[in-house]
C-alpha cells in the first residue's frame, strides 16, 4: 500500500551499503574513509554477527591486521561477536526515556522475552539491547524493533509490540 | 548557473502549491513512532476509494512532537490547516470533514496564511492562489481560528536552522530550491572570494552548535590558512547527547540545507572532499541524506564543476557504530580512518592535523544548516536575532523533552529565559507535580533548578549556572524525578562510554558510580558526598578529552543545587521523589481500589493478591518495587512511600 519514497530508500540502503565498492583494492595508499566500519556492517548484515572467519576474511581483503579489525569490532556497540537473534529489540535508555519510565519498559520486555538485555532468546527470535537515544525523545519512552521506532509506550502495550515477528 | 535554479524553482513551486487540495504528513522518525506511516496509508486508501485527485506528500517534522502524527491540509485559496494528533483510525472521519469544506476543530493546532521564505525575506500568501476559493461549509469562518505562529508553542520561535523542516518534501531538491535553497551557494561561487565567506561567517558571530560553542568563523579561518593542498571538511552528525534530536530532524526534514552549508564551507576553506558521520541509530537520516547527495550531484550542485564554476566538492557518508565518544572530534576522525574511535590530545587541532594528517574543519549539523541563511541575509541580520545584549548571535534549537506538556523541537533566539521555554513554549508541568529542574548539555552538562529559571539561555550563563548549553538537549524534570538517581544515571552512561584510555576517567568514574549506587541503595554516608567531590575534581583534571573532563558535571551540579535530596538519602534513608527502590515501598489505598485486578495481572513478582472484600493487596516481602502496579492502576490507588 505504502509507496513512500523513504521506505524504498531505507530498503535499498540496507541491501546495498554505500562504500563497500571501494574495498576491492583500487585504493592504493589508504582505505577510503569509513571503509572498515562499512565492511563490518555488511558482514554483520550478512551473517547476523561478526564471525571469526568473517573477520579473518575482511582482514585479508582490506589488508589490515586481524588484531586491528578485532580492536575496531569490539570498540563499537553496534557490532556483535556472538550470534544474535533474527530481530533486534532495542530499549531506549536515553535521558528523556529514563525520566519517563524506561526502566519499567525494560523490565517488562525482559519478562516477556525471558532474557536480560544483551541476551538472545533460545529460539534465536529476539535479541534484547539497551540503546542510548534513538532520537524520538519527545515520544518517550520508546522501543525500536529492527529499526522501527514505537513511541509513547505503556508497560501493558509491550506484549503487543512483539507480535508479528517470525 | 541561474537556469538550473530557475528550472528547479519552477518545479518546486508546482509541487509545493499544486493548485489542488494537498495533504502533507510529518513522516520523520518521530512521526512514524507515533503512527504517521499508518496515517499516510489510511489517507492514500481514502483517496483511492473516493477517486479523489488530491496530492499527498511527506514532510519532515514541524517540531510540535507531542501532537504527532501531524497532518496539514491545504485547499487552494484557504489557509493551510495544521492538525494533530491525527489517529490512524480517525483518518476517514477527518477527511470527510475536509471534503465537506469544514475544519476539524478538535484537532486543529492552527492555521497558516502565508509561507515565509526566510532566505529571500519574502512571504508567499496561501490565500490568493489564483484558484477559486472554496466557499463550501464553514471553512469561511477561518479568520476566527488561531494562527499557528501565534499559539504559545510557536509564538517565541524563530526558525532558521529548522526553516524548512515540516514544510517541504525532504526528498525534493526542487522544493528546497523553491524556498530559496542554493541561492547562497550561487552567490558565494559567483560573487565572493573564499576569504569573503570566512569573514562573513566570522562577522555573523555564529558559534558551533555541537557543544563547545567555538566561533565558527575562527575555525574556518584557521582551516583556510592551514598549509597544504589537501583539506577535508566534516559534518558531525553523531548526535550523542541522549535527549537531543535536532540533528536527526534536520537531516530527515531538510538534508539539502546541510549539504549546501557544507559546500559553502568547502569553498571557503578550500576542501574538495567532505565526510558526514551519522550515527547508526538514525537509519532514516542516513537514507535521506544519501538521496540528497544523489540529487544534488545529478543537478550539478555537488561533485565536479559545481554551477560550471570549476569548483569541485564531494561528500561521503560514514555510519557511526554506536559509540558516544565518537562525537568528540578527534575520536570521530579516528573512526572515519578506520581505527578505534579514541580521542587523542589536542593540539594539534583538527584544523591543523585532522583526517589522515590533513587540515580538517569539523562542524555540527545545525551549524552547517545555519550557514546558507547567514550568507543570504547577512551577518548583521544573524547577530541581531538574539534577545539579550549578552547572548551570542542567532538562534539555537532545543529538544524540550521530559516532564512537560508540550515536548518537541524548539528554535529560539539566544537570550530567552529558561522559564519562557519551560512554562510558555512547553506549557509547564505535564503531570500533577511541579517542575524541579532542567537538565541541559547531556552527560557533559548539569541540572539547573527551577529557582534559576529566570536566567537567559546562552553559552556563558548556562556555564555559570553549573551546566552547559551543549548540543541543545533540554530534559525537564519534575518532583517525581530523583536527582541522585539522575546523577547515577549519567555516570552509568559515561562509565559505559568511556573509551578507557585515561585511568582517571576509567577508574574515577567507576568509583563515583559505586558511591552513587551505595547512596541510592540507602547505604551512603555524609562523608561519601565529600569523597564524590574529590573524585569529581580528579576525573576532571586528569582526563584527556571532553568526555572525562565534563563527566563529573551532572554529579557536581546536583550536589550543588540539590544537596537536600542527597542528605535525605544518606541521613534519613529516604528518597523524596519516590524513585530509589531500596528506599521506597508501594501500597494500595483500599478505599480507592476498584478491585479490577489489573495490577495483579501485571505484577511480575506475583506480589499482589486479591482480598475477598474486593480490593488488592501488595505483599511487601515479595514486591520488587518496579512500580508497574502504580503505572497501570486505572484508579490511581497505588501509592508510594
Ligand atoms: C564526549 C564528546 C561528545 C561529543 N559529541 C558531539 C556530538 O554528538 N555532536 C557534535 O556535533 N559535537 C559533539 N562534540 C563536540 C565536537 O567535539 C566538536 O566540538 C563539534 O563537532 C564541533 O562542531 P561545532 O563547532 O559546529 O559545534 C562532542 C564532544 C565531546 C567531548
Ligand atoms: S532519550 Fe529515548 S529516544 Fe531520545
Amino acid at each position: 500500500m505504502s509507496d513512500l519514497k523513504s521506505d524504498d530508500l531505507l530498503k535499498k540502503s540496507e541491501a546495498n551499503p554505500a562504500g563497500v565498492q571501494g574495498l576491492s583494492g583500487e585504493v592504493s595508499e589508504r582505505l577510503p574513509g569509513g571503509a572498515v566500519l562499512e565492511a563490518l556492517f555488511s558482514l554483520q548484515r550478512r551473517e547476523g554477527y561478526l564471525s571469526e572467519e568473517g573477520l579473518s576474511y575482511l582482514s585479508s581483503q582490506l589488508g589490515i591486521p586481524l588484531s586491528q579489525i578485532y580492536g575496531v569490532a569490539t570498540f563499537y556497540n553496534a557490532f556483535s561477536l556472538v550470534p544474535r537473534g533474527r530481530h533486534q529489540v532495542c530499549v531506549c535508555y536515553g535521558t528523556a526515556c529514563h525520566v519517563r519510565g524506561a526502566r519499567s519498559i525494560l523490565e517488562r520486555l525482559e519478562r516477556e522475552l525471558g532474557v536480560k538485555s544483551g541476551e538472545t532468546t533460545p529460539d534465536r527470535k529476539f535479541s534484547l539491547h539497551l540503546v542510548r537515544c534513538v532520537g524520538s525523545c519527545s515520544l518517550a519512552p520508546v522501543v525500536m524493533v529492527d529499526g522501527r521506532v514505537r513511541g509513547r509506550l505503556k508497560v501493558d502495550q509491550i506484549p503487543q509490540l512483539l507480535i508479528g515477528y517470525e | 548557473m541561474n537556469h538550473i535554479l530557475e528550472e528547479l524553482r519552477e518545479t518546486g513551486r508546482a509541487t509545493l502549491y499544486p493548485g489542488k487540495t494537498k495533504i502533507s504528513i510529518g513522516l520523520a522518525t518521530c512521526g512514524r513512532a507515533a503512527g504517521a506511516d499508518r496515517v499516510y496509508e489510511a489517507v492514500c486508501r481514502f483517496l483511492a476509494e473516493r477517486s479523489l485527485d488530491w496530492t499527498v506528500t511527506q514532510v519532515g517534522c514541524l517540531g510540535f512532537c507531542t501532537k504527532e502524527p501531524l497532518v496539514m491540509v491545504h485547499v487552494p485559496g484557504n489557509p493551510r490547516f495544521v492538525y494533530g494528533p491525527v489517529n490512524p483510525d480517525d483518518v476517514s472521519q477527518f477527511l470527510e470533514f475536509t471534503l465537506a469544506g469544514r475544519v476539524e476543530g478538535e484537532l486543529l493546532l492552527g492555521r497558516i496564511d502565508e509561507d515565509y521564505n526566510l532566505m529571500l525575506d519574502e512571504k508567499v500568501s496561501l490565500l490568493d492562489s489564483g484558484v477559486q476559493k472554496d466557499s463550501r461549509g464553514d471553512r469561511e469562518g477561518w479568520e476566527e481560528l488561531p494562527l499557528l505562529s501565534e499559539i504559545p508553542f510557536y509564538r517565541r520561535q524563530v526558525r532558521v536552522a529548522l526553516r524548512n523542516c515540516g514544510l517541504i518534501d525532504p526528498f525534493s531538491l526542487a522544493e528546497y530550491v523553491a524556498r530559496g535553497g542554493y541561492q547562497a551557494l550561487a552567490l558565494v561561487l559567483k560573487e565572493m572570494t573564499p576569504e569573503d565567506v570566512v569573514d562573513l561567517v566570522f562577522d555573523s558571530g555564529l558559534r558551533g552548535r555541537g557543544g563547545a560553542g567555538f566561533l565558527t568563523g575562527r575555525k574556518w579561518a584557521a582551516a583556510r590558512s592551514a598549509p597544504g593542498p589537501v583539506k577535508y571538511l566534516v559534518c558531525n552528525a553523531d548526535e550523542g547527547d541522549p535527549g537531543a534530536y535536532m540533528d536527526r530532524s534536520i537531516l530527515e526534514g531538510d538534508p539539502f540545507s546541510v549539504l549546501e552549508g557544507m559546500t559553502i564551507g568547502a569553498y571557503a576553506i578550500g576542501a574538495k572532499e567532505g565526510y558526514i558521520y551519522v550515527r547508526d541509530e538514525y537509519p532514516l537520516a542516513v537514507a535521506t541524506f544519501q538521496e540528497a547527495v544523489r540529487q544534488a550531484e545529478g543537478n550539478g550542485l555537488l561533485g565536479e564543476n559545481i554551477f560550471d564554476t570549476g569548483f569541485t566538492f564531494r561528500v561521503h557518508l560514514v555510519r557511526g557504530a554506536g559509540a558516544f565518544v565518537c562525537g568528540e572530534e578527534t575520536a570521530l576522525l579516528a573512526s572515519i580512518e578506520g581505527s578505534r574511535g579514541e580521542p587523542r590530545p589536542r593540539p594539534p587541532y583538527p584544523v591543523e592535523k585532522g583526517l589522515w594528517g590533513r587540515p580538517t574543519c569539523i562542524n555540527n549539523v545545525e551549524t552547517w544548516a545555519s550557514v546558507p541563511p547567514i550568507v543570504c541575509r547577512g551577518p548583521a541580520w544573524y547577530r541581531a536575532l538574539c534577545w539579550s545584549p549578552r547572548a551570542s548571535a542567532g538562534t539555537k534549537v532545543f529538544s524540550v523533552v521530559g516532564q512537560v506538556k508540550h515536548t518537541g523541537l524548539v528554535e529560539v533566539p539566544l537570550g530567552v529565559t529558561l522559564s519562557e521555554i519551560v512554562h510558555e513554549i512547553a506549557g509547564g508541568p505535564r503531570g500533577g507535580v511541579g517542575i524541579k529542574a532542567v537538565q541541559t548539555g547531556g552527560p557533559s552538562g548539569g541540572c539547573i533548578p527551577a529557582s534559576m529559571f529566570h536566567l537567559p539561555v546562552d553559552f556563558e550563563t548556562l556555564t555559570e549556572a553549573g551546566s552547559i548549553m551543549g548540543s541543545g538537549g533540554f530534559v525537564v524534570m519534575d518532583e517525581a524525578t530523583c536527582m541522585v538517581d539522575i546523577a547515577r544515571y549519567f555516570l552509568e552512561f559515561t562509565l559505559g562510554e568511556s573509551c578507557g584510555k585515561c585511568s582517571t576517567c576509567r577508574e574515577g568514574l567507576l568509583q563515583m558510580h559505586h558511591l552513587l549506587e551505595k547512596i541510592t541503595q540507602g547505604e551512603g554516608t555524609v562523608a561519601d558526598l565529600s569523597t564524590l567531590r574529590e573524585l569529581a575534581w580528579l576525573v576532571r583534571e586528569g582526563s584527556l578529552c571532553g568526555l572525562g573532563k565534563t563527566a563529573p558535571n551532572p554529579v557536581l551540579s546536583t550536589l550543588n543545587h540539590f544537596r537536600d535530596e542527597y542528605l535525605a538519602h544518606v541521613r534519613e534513608k529516604r528518597c523524596p521523589a519516590g524513585v530509589c527502590r531500596a528506599l521506597i515501598s508501594f501500597y494500595i489505598v483500599q478505599e480507592e481500589c476498584t478491585g479490577c485486578q489489573t495490577c495483579l495481572e501485571e505484577c511480575l513478582a506475583g506480589a499482589i493478591s486479591f482480598h475477598s472484600d474486593g480490593y488488592c493487596l501488595i505483599d511487601e516481602e515479595k514486591c520488587v518495587k518496579c512500580g508497574t502496579c502504580a503505572d497501570v492502576c486505572p484508579a490511581g490507588a497505588v501509592r508510594c512511600r
